[in-house]
């Protein structure tokens, strides 16, 4: 059989995609708790108030056992930004870096583009990443997520231009 | 074991300038191959936040919805035939006049209170599903000269891994405004194209109630071993 193709999500996704919980992976203030906030940008440097931005990540000890843990859902606000609470996740034990996998979903994509966070205070599991080290270090330094606090974690997303988020085909 | 890439043709360039709002939106690098690692071959098993009417979206208020009833219906499979339980599907619609309950709706097609155009539903054993709905009406978009988008319906599947994720849009049968339409078109390989549009099923109508339409959605199949893709 052959697949079916991927269409966009349009402007009106939040008809049917957004979930008022769906960017807490765990509750907020629970123990380990991250808030991962950041803002989705175009070319032009506008902010894209019609996204959505879905994470699936590993629990705190990097297993996928419980298939009901780890999914978030973040709809983009009028000002582009967005936000996700969840856990860091630990290390899936096959040599890459802790990270939490990301689909962009857009008004204008007429496919989900991927990308990936890496966390700052991993640097030397980052460094030995085969995903990160094989890119160049500007390019690397899109997926790792900068510090903004205690708890606080900010990842910018650029879709096209200027400091463009490295995308991934999987 | 990986999830094999769709052949080509079968999904839209990101950067496809007749549909314009992808100019400034399709990234100018390359994708970057990520090996299927634990995080690619695993996936959420989600039910959402579902209520009894979830699935029929003429349920969901005090009154009917405008318009002509249909069962929208069909299996999510994976390209190897195999059925796809258990998963969640979420679509989203305008309504019968091609207006979208949504404050950024500009159209002045009427709105219509007893409809909201949202739908869930998880998918039985054998991978099947079922909306009742109404009929979406087409709209003008502003893309182009004259640019009406044809009648849709907008779908979301998670299938079993976060390599499966896919959101399509499903068309009706002989639109004739697929021509015209760039979102519908930009998907290059004319086959391909032709799996968005349902099937008319007479057998599935129910009597003096609903048309009904199947759409069976296909999502990546696998490979025990990574090797090359034959050409087709």
């Amino acid at each position: 059989m052959s697949e079916t193709p991927s269409q966009t999500v349009g402007p009106f996704l939040s008809i049917g995609l957004t979930w008022p919980d769906g960017h807490l992976v765990v509750p907020a203030g629970s123990p380990g708790a991250v808030r991962i906030s950041g803002t989705l940008y175009d070319g032009a440097g506008e902010p894209v108030p019609d996204g959505l931005i879905e994470t699936w990540q590993a629990d705190a000890e990097g297993r996928f056992d419980d298939p009901l843990f780890g999914f978030g859902r973040a709809s983009t606000r009028p000002d582009g930004s967005w936000e996700v609470v969840t856990v860091k996740p630990g290390a899936t034990g096959d040599g890459q870096a802790p990270h939490v996998d990301v689909s962009v979903f857009a008004r204008g994509l007429l496919d989900r583009v991927v990308t990936r966070i890496y966390f700052p205070d991993e640097a030397a599991a980052n460094a030995a990443d085969p995903v990160l080290s094989a890119l160049p270090p500007d390019r690397a330094a899109t997926l790792v997520a900068t510090d903004a606090g205690p708890g606080e974690l900010r990842f910018d997303i650029r879709l096209r231009g200027e400091g463009e988020t490295v995308f991934f085909v999987i | 074991m990986t999830y094999r890439p769709a052949a080509d043709g079968t999904h839209p360039p990101l950067l496809s300038p007749g549909y314009r709002s992808t100019a400034l939106r399709a990234p100018s690098h390359a994708p970057v191959v990520l090996p299927q690692g634990l995080t690619e071959l695993a996936g959420p098993a989600l039910a959402g936040p579902s209520g009894p009417s979830d699935h029929d979206l003429t349920r969901q208020h005090a009154g009917e919805p405008i318009g002509q009833r249909i069962i929208v219906f069909g299996r999510v499979l994976d390209s190897d035939g195999r059925a796809v339980p258990d998963s969640l599907v979420e679509i989203w619609q305008a309504n019968a006049a091609g207006r979208y309950a949504h404050a950024r709706d500009d159209w002045p097609a009427p709105l219509d209170p007893n409809f909201t155009g949202g739908g869930r539903v998880v998918t039985g054993s054998d991978g099947s599903y079922s909306f009742t709905t109404i009929k979406p009406g087409a709209y003008p978009w502003g893309n182009h000269h004259n640019a009406w988008r044809p009648a849709h319906i907008h779908l979301s599947l998670f299938g079993r891994a976060f390599t499966q994720r896919l959101v399509t849009q499903m068309y009706f049968p002989d639109d004739p405004l697929f021509a015209q339409d760039p979102i519908f078109g930009s998907v290059p390989d004319e086959k391909a194209r032709m799996r968005m549009v349902s099937t008319f099923d007479l057998d599935a109508t129910r009597a003096d109630w609903a048309l009904a339409y199947r759409f069976d959605v296909v999502l990546r199949g696998r490979d025990q071993t990574p090797f090359e893709e034959p050409h087709e």
